[in-house]
């Protein structure tokens, strides 16, 4: 375990680095050994034992995105089989509600950050692009929490959707040009006006876990 | 500018001014008709009267629907000039309005025969008010800022009511408001009743603002939740100075907290209470589609007079009724009876709310409740703006340490300053017991003046005051899918990270709550064909799409016909290919005539067409494919039958749902239609569909395949596999000629490499295809096609570009449109 000064160190750097608080830190690693079973690492199957996950329509894409290697280290492509509990910091740091003393730039880059993270789940298999093919997955994923939906309508949902982007991003087009995908820039494009860092982000608490897992 | 209204608006001012003299005139043609008639009464009958003067027989509700007429016309006048509107809130122009008729009538009258009373403001004026607020009330913005709320609505409001009081009594001692008979108990009772922020002025002033939504659900909130903290201590405070204040104990006061628990906990479930039973009644509403909406009034009303019956709070009763049945009413009810509701709703709320302002000026005058008090008025007046700021500022301090989006300052500037009292301040004061309240008509006039204050000072400036705070305004922007789309994700991403952390929090909550809603509720609560169409998203999707086929009939109504449908070269559309062509090939005699031709580019087409086509056949089918695809039959004479019970439904609607079903046909074509070099690939792909094959299939092969096709297929490639294709074909001689058809033009395009060409020429192509050709599984789009987005001619949300196909909406529609209404527009497919 290492001596309680270093310890405490390691948590001040963790914190410089991830901009949470040193209680969130410590709650959140108490968290991160309850998951992983008291190893160093976190592997996917480790995920699957949070029951309240189960039911989620994204789940499969929210864990994926834990191991992306985007997320993770810059300039890298593919999965990692586990991370450790910096890594899971640094994804859960996306979610980090805006501070008070934040000036624009700040803004800025915080905005593009949890939007690039977004964007990475979206994009699967890492091109730069969201395709058609790829909104229409995450589409069809959301809305498989409803039944009575059919696959018929879901995609034609994604495609007015991706239209939609297309119209927004590309504007008017000439006749023989083809829209290929959302790219990060016109991705930024589409969340013009939304304010995304007020709405992406949790309240991380320093009491001790409530959820269950087993 | 000015001038064209001039004329009405005088004639209009006449029609006014002579009504406001109706109302003393027959109050005092009344006394004497009554007179008389009791005269008559005594000299016995003598003949019969064939006309009798009656007034007094209808007094009371002559003089209510003259009221409204007053109060109605005079919006109309207001409004007439957008100078004054948008300087001056409606509320304050009516109060203004009920102080000159109230002149007027006591000119006439000497005494002031129309004041609100408390029971006609508690009974009849406040619950559509609140009904409609809670009805319509974003949820999602409320219960996300329910705890801010709550902070403001309840400690908020005892802050202001304490400090209020404590404050004036503590200036009363020092002696400078002179002898009052009251004691500490009625500067409380006083605090209490003008500590509340009204909702009904919070949401006239408000309304105009159009302050972030944010901004707008504290405000409001808390002006509606308030109600309960008001009712206990107003009831509280009343009471102790009825028994006196040496009597008070401290049982008393525990018992105020206690039944401040009671009373808000106790409104809140009455109004659930009512809400589940208003879906549950809806729910089976199918077949009495007239009274539908009857029961959204009846039922919220039921509960807010139970909640008034039990002393609970009434005004949290009805609007959680509302806030709780919205949901599951909305879905439950047709779209017509939703409409009716929401209409209905808003006339309501607008009525009473005109009524509310005009009544509380016409209260104002009337000398008996006019007591002046300069140094305690004035003082008022200080204390509920100072304490309102600290107030403010206090709690937003305290609920920084929490909020996720911290409220800044300018917010709270324009929180303390929306700190507006109104009518239930002065009902509450009214319903003051002039023997136990001994400075009753000291607290009367303060009351008004303070809301006066409120409502016209305030009013007045908050605007401008907005403006140079620069406050983030709300933006009406259209839905947008991907927005909807986001949203959706980013709820299930949150709720997944709190999962993962391991914390409950708010979307934690809320991810139970909708799987409890999900599972159980709308179960119960819901129609069968509700459960369907319910998502969120569906809706945006439908919306959107409606808006498009709206102003694409629009956009033919002003052409003066829906004609451009099959010609689009007379959209801009057509502009860049004509561009292009020129530019391409200066192919001077194919410019040439699609110049002449500028009227569409099918007529180019057809007399390609003509070379190889009869005339005769080509123009048969194609004019029935334009009668049956884009004109209206005429109106059919309408059997007007009158029944109480039933609304036929109406001809235009039916014309509107089907422009409706074809416009996002195209809007979902013109999507999917390839660069001109894969038109090709969709006929190939029809042809290999074969018509035989049911759509499940035609469905799943897009999807199956996606990656595997070819990207790019030469044109002789596909008419080989046509070719093949066409040999397998064992169907119908229908569908031999639809395949001939297509060889032809492919054949055809194989000559002509103008991109642009093909495009029509597949056009074209489908439109020859008569209605009894016209299969679903025809034009399945290409793998490519459906891969990348490709363009789309002009702006996507109008439309403009067609490319003709019957594919991919429909299944959209299935869902949508209730399952009776068949897919008439679609004319029978499988060709046999």
């Amino acid at each position: 375990m290492g001596a309680s000064h270093s310890r405490s160190e390691e948590i001040q750097e963790l914190a410089d680095k991830t901009g949470f608080t040193s209680e969130q830190i410590e709650h959140l690693h108490r968290r991160f050994r309850q998951l992983s079973g008291d190893q160093p690492t976190i592997r996917k199957e480790n995920f699957d034992r949070i029951p309240d996950l189960e039911f989620n329509p994204l789940r499969a894409k929210i864990v994926h995105s834990f191991f992306d290697k985007r997320n993770l280290r810059e300039a890298s492509e593919g999965l990692v089989d586990e991370i450790n509990f910096e890594d899971f910091l640094t994804i859960m740091s996306n979610f980090r509600p805006i501070e008070m003393d934040m000036d624009e730039e700040q803004l800025d880059r915080f905005r593009k950050q949890k939007l690039k993270f977004l964007f990475h789940m979206y994009d699967s298999d890492s091109d730069g692009k969201i395709t058609l093919q790829e909104y229409r997955k995450v589409v069809q994923e959301l809305l498989s929490g409803n039944p009575h939906l059919d696959k018929e309508s879901v995609r034609s949902i994604a495609e007015a959707a991706m239209m939609e982007a297309a119209s927004i991003c590309m504007g008017q087009m000439e006749p023989d040009q083809v829209y290929e995908g959302i790219t990060f820039e016109d991705f930024l494009k589409m969340w013009e006006g939304i304010d995304i860092e007020t709405k992406m982000h949790v309240r991380f608490l320093t009491m001790e876990p409530i959820a269950p897992c087993h | 500018m000015a001038r064209p209204w001039q004329a009405p608006l005088g004639g209009l001012l006449g029609a006014l001014l002579l009504l406001l003299l109706l109302p003393p005139l027959p109050g005092a043609l009344g006394s004497s008709g009554g007179h008389g008639e009791g005269e008559g009464e005594g000299n016995g009958t003598v003949a019969y009267q064939i006309v009798t003067f009656k007034w007094l027989h209808v007094k009371d509700p002559y003089i209510i629907a003259l009221w409204i007429l007053v109060g109605s016309l005079a919006k109309i006048v207001f409004h007439l000039s957008h100078k004054v509107t948008s300087v001056v809130p409606e509320s304050a122009l009516l109060i203004f309005l009920g102080i000159c008729l109230g002149g007027i009538v006591y000119a006439a009258d000497h005494i002031a025969s129309f004041t609100m009373t408390p029971t006609l403001f508690f009974f009849y004026l406040l619950p559509p008010i609140v009904l409609d607020a809670g009805y319509f009330m974003p949820n999602r913005l409320f219960f996300g800022n329910l705890g801010t709320i709550l902070l403001y609505a309840v400690i908020g409001t005892i802050w202001n009511a304490a400090t209020t009081g404590l404050s004036l009594y503590g200036v009363y001692l020092s002696g400078i408001m002179g002898h009052l008979n009251s004691g500490l108990l009625d500067f409380l009772l006083f605090g209490s009743l003008i500590a509340a922020v009204d909702p009904v002025a919070v949401l006239a002033v408000f309304e105009e603002v159009h302050v972030n939504d944010v901004l707008f659900i504290i405000v409001f909130g808390e002006s509606l939740l308030n109600d309960a903290v008001t009712v206990v201590l107003y009831n509280v405070f009343d009471s102790f100075v009825a028994i006196g204040a040496e009597n008070v104990t401290g049982v008393d006061c525990v018992k105020g907290i206690v039944s401040f628990f009671v009373v808000s906990v106790g409104g809140t479930l009455i109004g659930v209470a009512f809400a589940f039973l208003l879906s549950l009644v809806t729910r089976f509403t199918k077949h009495v589609q007239i009274i539908e909406p009857g029961f959204v009034f009846v039922i919220s009303y039921l509960s807010y007079l139970t909640a008034e019956m039990l002393s609970l709070s009434a005004i949290l009763a009805i609007t959680f009724c509302g806030i709780c049945c919205q949901k599951y009413v909305k879905a439950n009810i047709s779209e017509q009876s939703t409409t009716t509701v929401r209409y209905t709703m808003k006339m309501l709320a607008s009525a009473t709310e005109t009524i509310v302002f005009m009544f509380l000026g016409i209260s104002a005058v009337d000398p008996k409740i006019w007591t002046w008090n300069t140094a305690f008025i004035l003082l008022t007046l200080v204390f509920i703006s100072v304490y309102r700021v600290i107030g403010v500022i206090l709690q937003t301090w305290l609920l920084n340490y929490y909020r996720m989006v911290p409220l800044g300052i300018i917010d709270q500037v324009v929180m303390s300053y929306g700190g507006l009292r109104g009518a239930v301040a002065f009902a509450l004061v009214v319903l003051l017991d002039e023997k136990k309240v001994k400075d009753k008509n000291l607290f009367v006039s303060t009351t008004i003046i303070v809301v006066f204050f409120t409502v016209i000072i305030q009013g007045l400036t908050i605007k401008p005051l907005v403006q140079w705070l620069k406050v983030k305004k709300s933006e009406h922007r259209e839905p947008k899918l991907n927005e909807k789309l986001h949203g959706r994700a980013f709820d299930h991403i949150l709720s997944a990270i709190e999962d993962i952390s391991g914390q409950i929090g708010h979307h934690y909550l809320r991810d139970k709550w909708s799987n409890i809603d999900r599972k159980y509720l709308s179960k119960v609560l819901m129609r069968q064909s509700a459960q369907k169409t319910r998502d969120q998203i569906l809706k945006v999707f439908r919306e959107l799409n409606l808006k498009d086929a709206i102003s694409y009939v629009a956009e033919g109504e002003r052409r003066g016909s829906l004609a451009f449908i099959r010609s689009p070269s007379i959209d801009n559309t057509a502009n860049v290919d004509f561009s292009i062509i020129n530019q391409m090939n200066g192919d001077a005699s194919v410019s040439q005539i699609l110049r002449d031709t500028s009227s569409s580019v099918c007529l180019d087409m057809q007399a390609l067409e003509q070379r190889r086509k009869s005339i005769r056949d080509t123009e048969d089918m194609f004019s029935h494919h334009t009668l049956q695809q884009y004109l209206y039959k005429p109106r059919q004479e309408h059997k007007h039958l009158y029944s109480r019970h039933e609304i036929t439904p109406d001809e235009e609607d039916k014309q509107n749902k089907e422009v409706f079903q074809r416009t996002m046909r195209k809007r979902l074509e013109s999507f999917k239609s390839t660069k001109p070099g894969h038109n090709c690939n969709r006929k190939y792909k029809f042809h290999k569909q074969g018509p035989g094959q049911k759509r499940k299939t035609s469905n799943v092969m897009p999807n199956g395949n996606l990656y595997t096709e070819p990207v790019k297929e030469k044109d002789t490639e596909v008419s080989e596999a046509e070719e093949n294709n066409y040999d397998n074909l064992h169907t119908g001689l229908a569908m031999d000629f639809l395949a001939n058809v297509t060889r032809q033009n492919i054949m055809d395009m194989s000559g002509v490499d103008n991109p642009v060409f093909s495009a029509d020429i597949e056009q074209t192509a489908t439109m020859r295809f008569p209605p009894w050709l016209y299969s679903e599984e025809m034009v399945v789009p290409s793998p490519r096609a459906q891969e990348q987005i490709p363009y789309s001619p002009s702006n996507f949300q109008r439309l403009a570009p067609i490319r003709l196909s019957t594919r991919s909406i429909d299944s959209f529609l299935q869902v949508d449109l209730p399952e009776e209404r068949p897919r008439a527009f679609l004319p029978d497919s499988t060709p046999m």
